[in-house]
Formats: C-alpha cells, structure tokens, sequence
C-alpha cells in the first residue's frame, strides 16, 4: 500500500464543478488521507509542523487544484513558502522527503490546442507547471506528470467531467494499491482521462 | 481662626504671585518662593509670627519629598548607585567636613564648635536642589544622579551628626541653652540607652519600614480602597508618612530616610502610581511654605549690620564647597555639563543646617550669636542657588547636555499606558508584554490586582480617569495611551481630555458600541475598536461552519460583513445626533433601514447579476465568458 496524500485547494469551493466531485471522492476513499486546505487554513495560518509530519507519513503527495493564471491557487503557494523549509525539504539535513512522488491534479479552461506554441496559450500547459516540478526536484522528489482536464467550463457534465471523475478514482485506487505505473507518468508529458489506463493497468471504458 | 485665614492668605497670597513671576522670568519656582518670603518678612515680624517653628513645619515636605524620590526609585537602582553613595557621597561629607572645621578652628573658634560649623555646611538643600532638577527637568542626567547620591548620603549623615553633637557641648553657652534642650529627649525611645541598645532599636525601627512596606502595605491600602473614596486613599497615603516620620523620630533617626527607604521598598507595589499622586501635591505647598519661611528668616537688619561679613563668609563657603566638589567630579571623572551641574548645584547649605543650627545651640556646642550669624550665611547661600542653575543653563551646558536629552527621548518613546485591566485591557496587555513591550497597568479594581500579582503583572493601582495619576503614570511621554476602561462617558471624557493635553499621544479607545464610536470621533480619537465587535463577528463565522459553509466561505462572509457595517457606520455617522436618542432620531432610523437593506443586497450577492461580490475573483467566467476568450484569441492569432 502507498501512502496517499490528497492536498484540494479551491477557494470558489461551492462554484465547482469538476473539482468539488474529484474532491468528493479523495474524500470519501477509504485508503487515502485527503486534505482540504481552504477548509483547514481558511485565515491561511498554516500549522508547518502538522503539514511536515503529514508529509512524512506519505509517499505519494498529490495537489488537486483547478489552474488559476497558469498556477495553483495561493494557498498552494503559501503552503510550499512555509511547508518545504530549509534543513526539511532541502538543503543542508534536508532529506525528509527525499524518494517520494509530488503529482498535480488540475482542471485548465482552455482546450487542449490551446496550450501548445500555436495555440492562444502560447506554451504546453507543462511549461506552466515547471516552478512545481522544479520544486519536487530540489526537494529530492519525482515530478509525475499531472492529471489533466482541458476545457473544463464547457466540459459536459455527464460526459467529459463524468469521464474524467472516474478516471480520478481510478487512478487514486491504482496509486493505493501500488498498481500506478509511475515510472511512465515520470516521464510523461500530461496525463487525461483518456490516456489514465495506460497507467493504472485498467481497461479503457 | 481669623489669624489663620490671614496667615494662610498671606503666604499664599504672596507664593501666587511670586512664583509665576520668577517662572515667566526663568528663575525656577524655588527663586520665587524665597523672594515671596523675603517680600512677606515684614508683615510677619508684625504679626509676631514665629517662622523657624513653621519652618520646622515645613520640613516635612522634604521628607515627603524623599518619599517621592524613594518611589522612583527601585531597590535594584538603589544598589547599583551603593559605590556612588559611598565613594562620591562619603567624600563630599568628610573631606568638606575637615576643610570647613579647619578653617573655621584657623579664624579662632574652639575646636568643638569648629567641627559643629563643619557639620552644617557639609550638607546641601535636598529640598532646593531636587526641586530644581526636576523641575529643569535633569533629574535623569548623570549630573542630576550625582547630585542625588551625594544629597542621600548627607540626609543619612545627619544621624550620627546629631549623635555627635550634644558630645561637642562646651561649658561657656551652658546658660544660653534654654530648657527647649529637654524638649528633644520628651518623646524619645532612645533617649539614654546605651550604644548598643540604640543601635538594635535602630536596627528594629529600619526593618519595621521594611517589612511594613513589603507586608503591611497591600492589606492597609487595599483596605483603605474598599471604601472607595478618593479622600480615604490620600488620608491613607499620609498616614503612611507620617506614621513612618514619628517612627523614625521616635528613636531618633531622620524621617528623611526613613520615609525614603519606606518609598524605595513600595516602588515595585501596585499602589505607587496612586501614592505619588497623592503625595505630591502635599509635597508641593509644603515645600513652597518651606522656601518661603527660608527667605522670610533672613534677618535683614542683621544682614545690614554684618553685611561684608555674611556675604564673605557665604562667598567663601560656596567656594570651598564648589571647590571640593568640583574635585570629585574630576576624581570620578564626570563629564562636560554634568561636571558643572554638580559642582554648582551642590554647592549651598541646606535645610538640615537650620535644624543643626538649633540643635548646637541647645546642645550648648555653640554660641547663639555664631548661630545667628550661621543662619544668614545658610540662608543666603540657598538664595543664591538659583542664580547658579541660572548660570549653569546660561553658559556651562553645551551640547553634552542635549544629547543626553535626545537620548532619553528615544528610551521612553517604547513606554504604553494602559488603563484598565478587565477582559478588554488584560488581552491587550498579556498580548503587548508577551512581545517584549514595557506597560504601565493602571486598574482601581483591587481584587483583579491582586490576581494579577500572582502572575507578576506590572499594574498599578488607580483610577485612570484622573489627570494627576496619568501623570504620576507618566503620561507625557509615553507614546501610546490605551483607554481600556469600563463606562461610555468615562472613555469619552478621557479621550477628550488626552486629546487637548497630548496633541501627540496616539490614543487606542475602546468603544462600546456603534453610537460610542461617533463620540469618540467627536472627541478627537482616531484609533477606536468596538469593545465585542470582533468576537462577534467570529461567533458569526463560527454559525456560518456550523450551518455547513465552507471554512473559507464562512471566513470571506465574515470579512464582507464587517466591511459592510463599517459602510454603515460611515454612512449614520452623518445623521447621528449625540443628544438625541437613536430610536427618536427619526432621519437616523430610516437611513439605517436603507443602509441595512442594502447591505444585505451586497452580502447575498445580489448587487451583482451572477456572481456575489464576495466571491469575485473564484467564480468561473460562464461558457458565453469562455467562447469569447477563444474568440477573441482566435481573432488575433499571434
């Protein structure tokens, strides 16, 4: 069994619509530990000691988070400010998280085309995420490549955010039960509900 | 009766409106008090009126005075001025003493009286000099703390030179001393004992100030506070005086010390902020009636007779003295103006020397004609004290002088005043000192101070609506003032009075509710919390969770709500009327309706057609948003 940590951070919580659901399942999954930031820290006075020992009793951290101006909400970024501390998570003494897995989870607006040179978005939708990737790296971590759902305000309830949703729980019970192939999400570039089977070892429905 | 309303009127009369002149004219209070005596002389050589005994009188506000300094003073300080006490205070008390004797047994008195002479002029005025410092405001200088070290010690000399006194009796005045000899030893426990009795009752007498201070003095004055009566505590704070003056007297040492030790013990008591402002005013007229009796006792007719003598001898004494001490400023190398100060302002004889003078006369250690003649040249050198301050201000304090000041500026821009320690003062305190910040606590609730005690909480006792108390509290230079009191009008008027008197003074007031909050604005407050308004908003918040809103959510409500209510406030203030009660203010009424229906609008999002102001920013755009984004991107490929 890895250990799963589930970081949700969405400040329009109640306006959601395919993370709320993606945030209902982490938290309803009975093998996991799932982490609702705005809900813990809505003054943003992170508790550093309680969210550095969580991290140590895991393997596998996972931010779920819709993108916001190409980046994590700001608690996230609070969180690593305060969380990822010298002497812990890098530098000198700072190997306590060295071998585990940091992955995101993130749902853009804009379609898939979008994010490419040519697209309106100008970069891959990679290219926004390399400050986080870089964070794993210095921090002794592996960059998965994240969980991605494009065009997420048009989505279609019952199709493509149902998709996507089952395609989530899909890949948390893989990551629980040690069947998620990570040494390709590692050097994959994004990861949808589409190409998800190709690491929890499932079939596509 | 009527002689005392015309005494009383007269030597009031005459300090009213001596003093202000002498103040105008930059000559210090003290200048001005002696010249009102000496204005006044005549009149009470008419009305046979016997200054030395109201001089004598007086004296107690010296003691009174000591008491005060003993207040400012905490034991800690007290030790670490014990090398200045000895070494500079010890030195200024013998080496005069044996320059004076010499020179007086060289111009032909007897040996015995010789060292009576050098006796009286070892010492200085206490009383002249500490008032001075004070008032120029150089108390904190290190000249000023010299001074002061050297003027405790001499009140301390004082003892063993009454000791030694009457053992310097000469046969030849045995019948000029009078039966007044006797009078001395009426009341006296200590009277014939011998050496080591009296030193154990001494012993005894010094604990008792010391323990009292430290035991007693909590139940007595937290005994006196429960009745609640302003007059009580000032009778109390003079009993406690004078209880400790008849004490000392009693076995024969200085009330002086005594009441100074006393003040020193009660320096760490909560009760000091209210002794001090109790005392002082008592300090104050009695010390004025003192420097009054010191210029109506110069006997000008005498003077005139003796003129080229009295001012030699005086002329030559301040000189010897200034001499001596400008020695030891040297040896313990003080510096630039300090140096001068010392020298200068130590340099008269002071009040004790009248008692000595008396006391050697009927002790029949000197002759009456000496002892008149003595007490001109005392009286005179007082008089000229100021003039040497003057002189001192006018040319010998350079730019050491102002540095200092500057200095001590900055040190007391930390200071905070907090009145009233209840549930709102007593978070704001334990918050400030848990930072590291110094507070000064005043709280007339005596039961809350005793609680604070066990908890080493610096409070004091007080009622902080009273001027005379923030100022003993030291308001004048603290830099924050917060008002943390109970009772709407109490805060307001203290705003209004802080306001007018420390234009500079940043002013925290709490107030009680929203309708407090326009008052206090009135009354020049800028800085106004209302007393349960944030605790509330968190109860709020806390129902917001507990109903099932998102912490977040609950949290960005609450912040929206008080925003909302401060639009409010800002938009009554206006029709807020301070005379008129709120719900007969008819304007005030229907504006506060409207006002509420549109917060209300705002706090359910309903301002805005589809999304709440207070979720702008984390609400999705809508699909029609989100096509025109692509379109827009769409149309201008770059």
């Amino acid at each position: 069994m890895a250990r799963l940590l589930v970081y949700y951070a969405h400040p329009g919580n109640k306006h959601s619509r395919v993370n709320k659901k993606l945030a209902g399942i982490a938290k309803e999954h009975s093998s996991l530990t799932f982490v609702d930031l705005y809900q813990e820290y809505p003054r943003y006075d992170i508790n550093v000691d309680l969210e550095q020992e969580r991290l140590i009793q895991h393997d596998v951290i996972l931010f779920q988070h819709p993108l916001f101006w190409y980046s994590t909400p700001s608690l996230i970024k609070e969180w690593i400010d305060l969380v990822l501390e010298h002497g812990f998570a890098f530098g000198a003494g700072g190997d306590k998280l060295k071998g585990k897995i940091m992955m995101n989870a993130t749902s853009a607006a804009g379609p898939e085309d979008a994010y490419a040179s040519k697209g309106y978005q100008h970069y891959p939708l990679r290219t926004f995420l390399t400050p986080l990737e870089q964070t794993a790296r210095l921090c002794h971590m592996q960059y998965s490549a994240p969980y991605v759902l494009y065009s997420s305000l048009t989505a279609e309830e019952d199709k493509e955010i149902a998709q996507h949703v089952e395609g989530y729980r899909a890949m948390l019970d893989a990551i629980c039960q040690e069947t998620f192939d990570f040494e390709a999400s590692i050097g994959a570039e994004v990861i949808t509900a589409q190409s998800i089977h190709a690491y929890t070892g499932g079939s596509r429905q | 009766m009527t002689e005392i309303f015309l005494l009383g009127g007269l030597f009031l009369l005459a300090g009213t409106v001596m003093v202000p002149i002498a103040t105008r004219l930059k000559l210090g209070s003290v200048l001005g008090y002696i010249i009102a005596g000496i204005a006044i002389s005549p009149l009470l050589t008419v009305l046979k009126v016997d200054v030395l005994t109201l001089q004598h009188f007086a004296e107690f506000g010296v003691v009174m005075m000591l008491f005060l300094v003993g207040l400012e003073l905490e034991p800690e300080a007290l030790w670490k001025m014990k090398a200045k006490l000895l070494g500079l205070g010890g030195l200024q008390v013998t080496v005069t003493i044996a320059l004076v004797s010499l020179i007086a047994l060289a111009l032909g008195l007897h040996f015995q009286t010789a060292i009576v002479v050098g006796f009286i002029f070892a010492l200085s005025s206490t009383a002249i000099v500490l008032q001075t410092l004070n008032e120029k405001g150089l108390m904190g200088s290190d000249g000023g703390k010299d001074s002061f070290s050297v003027l405790l010690v001499q009140d301390i000399a004082v003892i063993p030179m009454l000791a030694i006194v009457p053992l310097l009796a000469l046969p030849e005045f045995a019948t000029q001393a009078g039966a007044a000899a006797d009078d001395h030893a009426s009341y006296s426990l200590v009277h014939g004992l011998a050496g080591w009795q009296r030193a154990g009752i001494t012993f005894l007498a010094i604990s008792a100030v010391i323990f009292g201070g430290i035991k007693l003095s909590r139940p007595f004055f937290r005994f006196a506070a429960s009745a609640r009566l302003r007059e009580i505590l000032v009778a109390t704070a003079l009993l406690w005086v004078v209880g400790i003056s008849l004490l000392m007297s009693l076995v024969e040492l200085s009330p002086a010390l005594g009441t100074f030790i006393a003040g020193v013990v009660l320096a760490n008591s909560e009760y000091r902020h209210e002794l001090e402002s109790d005392i002082d005013p008592f300090k104050g007229l009695l010390l004025g009636l003192f420097f009054i009796t010191v210029g109506a006792s110069i006997d000008f007719a005498t003077l005139f007779d003796q003129f080229a003598m009295v001012l030699g001898l005086t002329l030559g004494v301040m000189a010897l003295k200034a001499l001596v001490l400008f020695g030891l400023s040297k040896l313990f190398k003080m510096h630039g103006s300090n140096k001068w100060l010392f020298t200068l302002g130590l340099a008269q004889a002071g009040e004790f020397a009248f008692v000595l003078l008396a006391f050697s006369v009927n002790s029949q250690a000197m002759s009456k004609e000496l002892s008149d003649l003595l007490l001109l040249v005392v009286a005179l050198s007082m008089l000229l004290t100021p003039a040497l301050f003057i002189f001192h201000e006018r040319f010998l304090s350079g730019p050491g002088r102002a540095k200092e000041r500057e200095a001590d500026a900055i040190d007391e821009q930390e200071s905070i005043i907090i009145a009233g320690h209840g549930r709102f003062g007593g978070v704001i305190n334990r918050m400030l000192r848990g930072l590291g910040y110094e507070t000064t606590v005043l709280d007339f609730n005596y039961d809350q101070l005793e609680a604070l005690r066990k908890f080493n909480f610096r409070v004091y006792f007080g009622d902080a609506t009273r001027h005379d108390l923030l100022h003993s509290a030291g308001i004048e230079k603290a830099k924050l003032f917060i008002i943390a009191i109970d009772g709407k009008e109490q805060i307001t008027a203290l705003v209004k009075h802080c306001t007018r008197h420390y234009p500079d003074l940043h002013i925290i007031a709490r107030a009680v509710d929203r309708h407090h909050v326009y008052d206090l604005w009135a009354a020049g407050c800028r800085d106004i919390i209302r007393e349960s308004f944030d605790s509330s908003v968190r109860a709020g918040r806390s129902a917001l969770e507990a109903m099932g809103i998102h912490a977040f959510d609950a949290e960005r409500k609450a912040r929206s709500f008080v925003k909302a209510d401060q639009r409010m406030t800002r938009m009554l203030a206006n029709v807020y009327k301070a005379d008129v009660p709120v719900h007969e203010n008819e304007e005030y009424v229907k504006r506060a309706r409207e006002v509420q229906e549109e917060n209300e609008a705002i706090l359910r999002g309903k301002d805005r057609l589809l999304i709440s102001r207070t979720d702008r920013g984390w609400s999705p755009p809508t699909r029609q948003d989100v096509k025109a984004v692509i379109g827009e991107a769409a149309d201008h490929p770059s």
